[in-house]
């Protein structure tokens, strides 16, 4: 690394506590807290996930505390139909907004994307603060419908109208519950266009010298164009939360009919679309899976070039495969909506862009497995889980070529066979690029290795559990088992059951091997085997720091200079194998 | 680390490509004789680049908004055509007006930053008439709606009144945020530390415009449609 120009910086170290480690304007620590916060609401989501799973085959078996924690929803610690709707509505909220959203995306990128491309920190540190810190308070709100008297809310994470709209009429927790859902949502709203407003102009405007956007490694690509995804899908969000709080508290009918009648009481609302809700909500809720998924596909890639110590067949096609998924992500919400009414032309019309990303989709999984082949691939806990992120995102992704099309999707729709695909392709894959983005960054951010057999064990655990819990749940929705529901209330799903165990036992199997993870975390965190400058041998900007973790100013004031593109693998060096993007060597080569 | 594989070709420039990072940002702030008339400007480019991506989040938003007015007028037949206060055309030429105000200060502040102007009195006028105006438009927004209550016509009484406010207020909310970036602008300007950054100025100016811009576009919607 050499000095390329006098260091300006954008805020000096931080001198106290509370500026050091709470609100603090280092993009650093911002990352940690993103991470922090995801790590507390996946355990509390899937803590709500086990006692859905645990009710479902066992629903007379009391759940030690629950009762506790609702009289109503849970008299005696066993759960009632509707306090197993809330505690799905709140199992999909906190994990699709403040998991999925959080951890990949906000998490890595605010942590990592500043130092990838060289700058001090973000564009904009305060605004990065109070990003954080308003996500903070959405969480805090969202988590307050458990102690409200009525409960959370139950009109699921996607809240549709009426029911999340008319109050509470609708039953338990649609009170203020639901209120406090949607400003909630709201609030997260305004932290994630903040948050993408800094991505975007980080990465525009702060790339240090010789980073070019082609020279720019494909995780920040991916974290650069889901910002630019966020930005726009958010901002429908934020309008359509308000036009719901607004139907629930100033008596208005943005989302509510006419003439509804529930719990034999005549609604004062006329004339409004529920349609409209499902419009605006999807418009956002589509592009959010790519959200989700797009940084996941960033960090697996971008380690498993560094893993098989060559160049992919080619990352800049991945890229551009982003690109376009993230452009045809915002002509496909419809297909959320076959069985909503609407117009079966306008199906047609989602149907067709919804089957063309499998056409990025499927050129990204080719150059993978392509440049796989004939690797000499670095097998460690970071790449296991980069691998079963591309077995999950085929696994799920596959389905989602039934569900594309009409006419299947009207008859899957709403059985667990949309659960299975939307979990293993959206949840679990990106859950394990965040995984493997832990193993590969953990010596970055903490100076520490992470126990590598503790890893390998983590990851065959949750691989063969996630697919022994996700798998079935086709099978099931192909048998007609219907989703959301508490009981099994026909008899042709009696037989059913024993796979319901099956599932129920493999989730609590697969969620207690999770605790060699933390365990993983914490004890390296403090014991692990102090960490190489660059453990895996890897080009990028983020290894050329001069300590682990980097110092306030990320480059211990000066600026690095870019020479090379990002990964120069399988080159002969003095290095070894690599030439880091920092490296001056062989830069006056001719090619 | 031997690899099996040959060595991939590799495209290595002999001198790294051009600096991207846009620091310094001090072109034209600094005047012939010297003298450092404002602060340095190291995110000079970063916040022109984050207000245009604001402001497009907040197009956005009001792309939203329209779509749903429409989609909802669609959806039934209680749409129930309202008179639109007369005030909000003096609010409009107020708003206009408040952005020329703000365009000629802009310059005045430039020219200042740059020497050519040594007193700062002209530019402060045209900033706080801009910020007047501003205002005034806001109390103008907030006589409107005493005139829709008057009529009987509040948030929940019909489709259109429910638009009207909720496109009003939010349009009103965010100049209230214009007011305080104004306003920011106004105190460092005149602060003796002259910590005003042109970047910042010129930014808070963009945003002014936008919500010029974007109330003509609200006013010629809810004139239409409701």
């Amino acid at each position: 690394m050499s000095e390329a120009s006098a260091h300006v910086v954008h805020h000096g170290p931080p001198t106290t506590f509370i500026r050091k480690h709470v609100f603090s304007l280092d993009h650093k620590v911002i990352g940690k807290q993103y991470y922090a916060l995801a790590l507390v609401a996946v355990f509390t989501g899937m803590v709500l996930s086990w006692i859905m799973r645990i009710h479902l085959v066992w629903p007379n078996a009391p759940i030690p505390l629950l009762g506790a924690l609702s009289k109503a929803g849970a008299p005696g610690g066993i759960v009632t139909p509707e306090y197993y709707l809330s505690l799905m509505t709140m199992h999909g909220t906190l994990m699709v907004f403040f998991v999925l959203t959080n951890a990949p995306f906000a998490a890595f990128g605010n942590y990592f994307l500043p130092i990838q491309i060289g700058a001090e920190d973000m564009a904009f540190p305060r605004f990065n603060m109070m990003s954080f810190w308003t996500t903070f308070i959405a969480f805090c709100i969202l988590v307050a419908a458990f102690f409200v008297p009525d409960g959370p809310p139950m009109a699921g994470w996607t809240s549709y109208a009426p029911l999340s709209a008319v109050g509470k009429d609708a039953g338990p927790g649609e009170g203020l519950g639901q209120t406090l859902w949607g400003l909630s949502i709201f609030v997260f709203c305004i932290a994630s266009l903040l948050g993408a407003l800094n991505f975007i102009a980080t990465t525009l405007d702060l790339r240090t010298k010789g980073m070019t956007l082609a020279r720019m490694p494909i995780v920040s690509w991916a974290w650069f164009i889901t910002s630019c995804i966020a930005l726009l899908a958010f901002a429908v969000l934020m309008p359509a939360c308000l036009l719901l709080i607004l139907d629930r508290v100033a008596g208005t009918s943005f989302f509510i009919p006419s003439g509804l009648n529930i719990s034999d009481h005549l609604q004062p609302h006329q004339g409004g679309s529920p349609l409209l809700w499902q419009h605006l909500f999807w418009f956002f809720g589509h592009p959010e899976v790519y959200i989700a998924i797009l940084p996941a596909i960033g960090i697996v890639s971008h380690i498993l070039i560094n893993s098989m110590r060559k160049p992919m067949l080619s990352h800049k096609a991945i890229i551009y495969c982003m690109m376009g998924i993230g452009f045809l992500s915002y002509m496909v919400w419809g297909h959320h909506m076959f069985l909503s009414g609407m117009n079966p032309f306008s199906a047609l019309v989602f149907s067709f862009p919804t089957l063309m990303i499998t056409i990025p989709a499927t050129i990204m999984t080719l150059i993978w497995l392509g440049s796989l082949y004939g690797s000499n691939l670095r097998i460690n806990a970071a790449s296991l889980f980069s691998l079963g992120f591309i077995s999950m995102f085929v696994s799920g992704g596959v389905s989602g070529f039934f569900l594309a099309q009409p006419s299947i999707d009207i008859y899957l729709h709403a059985t667990y066979f949309v659960v299975g695909h939307f979990h293993m392709v959206m949840g679990v894959a990106a859950i394990f690029g965040v995984f493997a983005g832990t193993y590969f960054w953990f010596p970055k951010m903490t100076g520490r290795m992470m126990n590598e057999r503790l890893g390998r064990l983590h990851f065959w655990l949750t691989f063969i559990g996630t697919y022994c819990i996700f798998m079935p749940f086709h099978y099931l929705g192909l048998a007609g088992n219907v989703r959301r529901y508490s009981a099994f209330t026909d008899d042709f799903l009696v037989p059913l059951i024993p796979i319901h165990k099956f599932i129920t036992y493999a989730a609590l199997f697969t969620g207690a091997a999770q605790l060699i993870f933390i365990f993983n975390l914490i004890y390296s965190h403090a014991k692990g085997a102090i960490a190489p400058a660059n453990p895996w041998e890897a080009t990028s900007l983020e290894w050329s720091t001069p300590s682990s973790p980097p110092p306030f100013d990320n480059f211990g004031g000066v600026h690095p200079v870019v020479y090379h593109d990002p990964y120069q693998y399988g080159v002969e060096s003095s290095t070894g194998d690599y030439l880091m993007q920092a490296s001056p060597e062989r830069a006056g080569e001719t090619p | 680390m031997a690899t099996t594989l040959p060595p991939p070709r590799i495209d290595i420039e002999r001198e790294p490509a051009p600096h991207n990072g846009n620091r310094g940002g001090l072109g034209g702030l600094v005047p012939a004789d010297g003298e450092l008339r404002a602060v340095k400007d190291p995110r000079g480019e970063p916040t022109r680049t984050g207000i245009w991506v604001g402001l497009s989040a907040i197009a956005m938003m009001f792309a939203a908004l329209t779509s749903a007015l429409y989609v909802r007028e669609g959806a039934a037949t209680d749409w129930q055509p309202i008179t639109l206060p007369p005030i909000l055309w003096f609010n409009t030429l107020a708003l206009i007006a408040s952005s020329i105000a703000l365009e000629l200060a802009r310059r005045r502040v430039a020219a200042y930053m740059l020497g050519r102007e040594t007193s700062r009195s002209a530019a402060t006028l045209w900033l706080n008439i801009s910020l007047l105006l501003g205002v005034v438009f806001v109390v103008g927004q907030y006589l409107a709606w005493l005139k829709l209550r008057s009529q009987g016509l509040y948030l929940p009484t019909n489709p259109n009144s429910s638009f009207f406010y909720v496109f009003t207020g939010v349009h009103a909310v965010h100049v209230l945020g214009g007011l305080g970036g104004l306003t920011r602008v106004v105190v460092k300007f005149r602060s003796p530390a002259r910590s005003l950054r042109r970047s910042t100025i010129d930014a808070t100016s963009y945003y002014w415009h936008f919500m010029g811009l974007l109330w003509v576009y609200l006013l010629f919607v809810l004139w239409m449609k409701l």
